[in-house]
């Protein structure tokens, strides 16, 4: 049994630019932005870093191939840069990079860099693109929303939930985070609405509304991390360490084998349950503070709620309804307003999740801080769709904690 | 005995009302009003002839050995490629034998019929079983009279010596090169002449003699007859035929006019399958095929008609029907109306011609795997199989899936990803015995899936190149009529 991460890597500082439709930016000028607030906040120089990993979830439309890009924009020190993408996981694939990196003693500094440039497609949502040449032949291209909000009509089955009910469950997942969104100057959307606003919105992947799904924004976020020891010689006090990281990927199972009813999202649960013994996490929802989740779609942060074993399963609708992830709730999820109002620039969400985490916990959250002093923030970051998917679970906390 | 073994029908489930065809046109063409009563069959978006006739010929074929078919012929003059085999298309479709030949037939109205006579002496020489399968979507002007009488739909005929359940007794063809209409091979669309004369001269005068002379040389005496399909649109034409060869009135075949319209090259075989689902032993059917020139077939009932046919047939497909109203969605989809698609549709399609073939059992068949030492089944075959993460390698054999029931395990209706047809139904089925896909769902009606909806496999264009002009077949999931 691997000792796990715990522990062993601090967040030495971050950035997240603001997520929106940044059409005056280009990629360059978003990973710029974002490396210089990380850079202030970490207290360091360019120099110091000892290696980078990229995250970005689109080629064709963003940088183009390889880490070079990002080494060119931020004047990287020639060092080594690994480009990743593990579809909308990626932002949190590169930290796992960087903060392998300094766990294995390979840097002392190391950074993950995640950025995505949407809009430059000239229409709204993901961009369509090639699964590859054979899943082209057999799969279904389809949407976001559309392979997501299957979840939703699996769901009914599987616990007899009404359509009206789980609608009504799903619209205040968003009502909860355009409320949050609207006390962020961030993020995207920052809007609040009402519940009927949700109900009534035009169908985009029945039965997702306009306003079950998230924003599709220009984005970058940037982590530095090192170790704890070398943070404390920075000058830093608080400090932020990563408890865990855990990702799960797809062997096939859901989408060739028997016996998923398509209903949940299994990765999350195999990452769920791996992250919380890495983090010595024995009751979660007892545990944890805060949580930034995949709320790609309304439905998706729904069910997360039971895969993350947070609700009990088939409770997750009515846990939904009490206001339990409410910001004033038991255990806010999308304080920050989260994909669905921060945005969703594919590459640097997984970061995004993980800045307001650690902003929070440093008590940096400014109108938003939640008032009672979180210690353990979870960050879940969902690739691909619910029948083949990549989970990202990171879990960061206070270094005593 | 050479003759019909099996066959079988597809009709699109779309009917477009020709009452609807008018109330779009009358302002341009009011003198089609006398045309604008009943329905005709459209084809769905993602219908061509090819897809239809593999239906046609699932429905021929339906709970028999496919093993003992020698031979494919696909006759259509609307056949979607000119130079890549169509009924190779639909040999991989129906997962025949490899060793098998094949041969398109086209340019003509009597093309069905001319297929038929051919396969049927293939088979008397020799050849052992040939299926013989019709399809017709024919593309008619705006505004024509073939849009309100043409009909999209297919037909198949198993040909063989054992089990005949209509034994052939002979035939007769005449080939005069009477032009009522044509399109030459760079044009989209039929140049038609005057109807009365092509009534007059080609189907009362050429049929009226190909009829005549076939009775003739044949040795059958005209109240023999008991069916006589003469597939020509038009109303009064094949009662007129039978008045003066003298043939019972009361043998004469509806034409389906009504219901379908006139299916081209595939409607002589398409009222050959209605009528035999209607013939007693004994029965002397004639079957005539016209286009430049005319074919006359003749065949004999045997005492094994009275086995109804596995498939659902004319009757099932008939009742297996949406009224469509909407003469702009039907515009659309036959390509005469240029719509505003949205950058979405802008994807490029382009299909890798190497990994289509070497792929071909599993995108044309919808042949998946069944592992050897678990029997687990799965879609698409893989070299490590999908049960319990087994190390074995290479444990699969193939495992046809097409002709397995299938039910909805989760999905969708979805207006963001582009279809011609939005909303885009697709979802997770799962197979009856094992095995599971993600896949399209088609010829759906709002509110009619659901999770656990039966469903059927169907072969179906999954996307059209517009670029380079290919076609991509893959299957999709319609929802399962009710008995």
């Amino acid at each position: 049994m691997p000792s796990g991460i715990k522990d062993k890597v601090a967040i030495l500082g971050m950035g997240c630019i603001r997520f929106g439709e940044r059409f005056a930016d280009d990629a360059e000028h978003l990973m710029v932005e974002a490396y210089d607030e990380a850079l202030a906040d970490a207290g360091i120089e360019t120099s110091r870093i000892d290696a980078a990993w990229l995250a970005v979830g689109f080629d064709a439309l963003n940088i183009g191939p390889s880490g070079i890009p990002a080494s060119v924009a931020l004047r990287l020190p020639n060092i080594a840069v690994t480009k990743v993408e593990n579809y909308c996981a990626s932002g949190t694939e590169a930290f796992r990079g960087a903060v392998y990196a300094v766990a294995s003693g390979a840097a002392d500094i190391a950074v993950a860099i995640g950025v995505e440039k949407l809009k430059d497609t000239g229409y709204g949502g993901l961009p369509v693109r090639t699964r590859g040449t054979t899943f082209d032949m057999i799969g279904v291209v389809g949407s976001a929303p559309g392979n997501f909000a299957q979840l939703a009509s699996a769901y009914r089955a599987r616990h007899g939930v009404s359509r009206d009910d789980l609608k009504r469950a799903m619209a205040h997942v968003s009502v909860k985070s355009h409320a949050n969104g609207a006390r962020n100057p961030k993020a995207h959307l920052r809007k609040t609405i009402d519940i009927d606003t949700v109900l009534n919105a035009p169908m985009v992947a029945d039965p997702l509304g306009l306003y079950d799904c998230c924003g599709v924004s220009d984005g970058a976020a940037v982590a530095i991390v090192t170790t704890p020891e070398i943070a404390r010689s920075l000058g830093k006090r608080d400090i932020v360490t990563v408890k865990a990281l855990q990702l799960a990927t797809s062997n096939g199972w859901e989408f060739q084998g028997t016996g998923w009813d398509g209903s949940y999202v299994p990765t999350t649960r195999m990452a769920a349950t791996k992250a919380y013994k890495e983090a010595g996490i024995a009751d979660p929802a007892r545990q944890l503070s805060l949580m930034e989740v995949h709320d790609c779609f309304s439905i998706t942060e729904l069910v997360t709620m039971e895969d993350l074993f947070i609700s009990k399963e088939g409770r997750g609708w009515r846990d939904v309804l009490d206001g339990r992830f409410d910001a004033d709730g038991d255990i806010p999820c999308q304080i920050d307003g989260g994909l669905k109002c921060f945005g969703h620039p594919v590459g640097a969400s997984g970061l995004r999740m993980i800045y307001e985490n650690y902003l929070q916990l440093l008590g940096r959250a400014g109108e938003r801080q939640r008032s009672e002093p979180p210690v353990l923030a979870l960050s879940h970051n969902l690739g691909g769709m619910p029948n083949q998917s990549i989970a990202a679970v990171a879990i960061v906390g206070l270094d005593k904690a | 005995m050479t003759g019909i073994v099996a066959y079988g029908a597809y009709i699109p489930r779309l009917r477009l009302q020709r009452s609807a065809i008018h109330a779009a046109n009358r302002w341009f063409a009011p003198g089609l009003g006398g045309l604008a009563k009943g329905e005709r069959a459209i084809a769905n978006w993602d219908e061509d002839t090819v897809t239809m006739a593999v239906e046609a010929a699932r429905d021929c074929l339906a709970g028999r050995d496919r093993g003992s078919v020698r031979g494919i012929c696909l006759a259509s003059t609307s056949a979607p490629f000119a130079d890549r085999q169509n009924a190779g298309i639909v040999k991989e479709a129906l997962n025949l034998d490899d060793a098998v030949s094949s041969m398109d037939v086209g340019a003509s109205r009597k093309a069905g019929t001319g297929a038929l006579l051919n396969a049927l002496r293939a088979t008397a020489g020799g050849g052992g079983e040939m299926l013989v399968v019709a399809g017709e979507k024919h593309r008619a002007q705006p505004g024509s009279e073939a849009e309100m009488t043409d009909g999209a739909a297919a037909a198949a005929m198993l040909v063989g010596t054992e089990n005949v359940v209509a034994r052939f007794i002979g035939a007769h063809s005449l080939t005069l090169d009477f032009v009522d209409q044509f399109r030459s091979a760079d044009r989209e669309l039929d140049y038609v002449w005057e109807n009365r004369w092509i009534r007059d001269e080609g189907y009362l005068g050429i049929v009226g003699r190909a009829i005549g002379e076939a009775l003739s040389l044949l040795g059958c005496k005209a109240q023999e007859i008991a069916h006589l399909i003469v597939p020509v649109p038009g109303r009064g034409i094949a009662e007129t035929l039978a008045g003066k060869a003298g043939i019972a009135a009361t043998a004469v075949r509806d034409t389906l006019a009504a219901t379908v319209g006139h299916a081209g090259a595939a409607h002589p075989l398409l009222m050959l399958a209605d009528a035999l689902a209607g013939a007693s032993p004994g029965d002397r059917i004639l079957v005539v095929g016209f286009g430049q020139g005319a074919d006359v077939l003749l065949f004999e009932a045997t005492d094994a008609i009275v086995q109804p046919a596995a498939g659902l047939g004319i009757a099932g497909w008939l009742s297996r029907r949406r009224a469509e109203d909407n003469y702009m969605k039907y515009l659309a989809f036959s390509g005469h109306l240029k719509m505003d698609l949205g950058m979405r549709a802008e994807f490029d399609q382009k299909q890798p011609l190497t990994a289509l073939y070497r792929n071909r059992r599993t995108v044309l068949g919808l042949v998946g795997g069944r592992c050897t030492r678990t029997g687990a089944v799965q879609f698409p075959r893989s070299e490590i199989s999908v049960a319990g993460n087994a190390a074995d390698r290479a444990t699969q054999e193939d495992y046809p899936l097409a002709d397995i029931p299938a039910r909805v395990v989760s999905f969708t209706a979805d207006q963001l990803g582009y279809t011609p047809d939005p909303p885009g139904y697709y979802g997770l089925v799962d197979f009856e015995g094992g095995g599971r896909m993600v896949c399209e769902f088609t010829d759906v009606d709002a509110g009619d899936v659901e999770v656990g909806r039966p469903m059927r496999m169907s072969f179906r264009i999954k996307a059209v190149d517009e670029r380079r002009g290919f076609i991509r077949y893959f299957w999709k999931a319609v929802p399962q009529q009710e008995a």
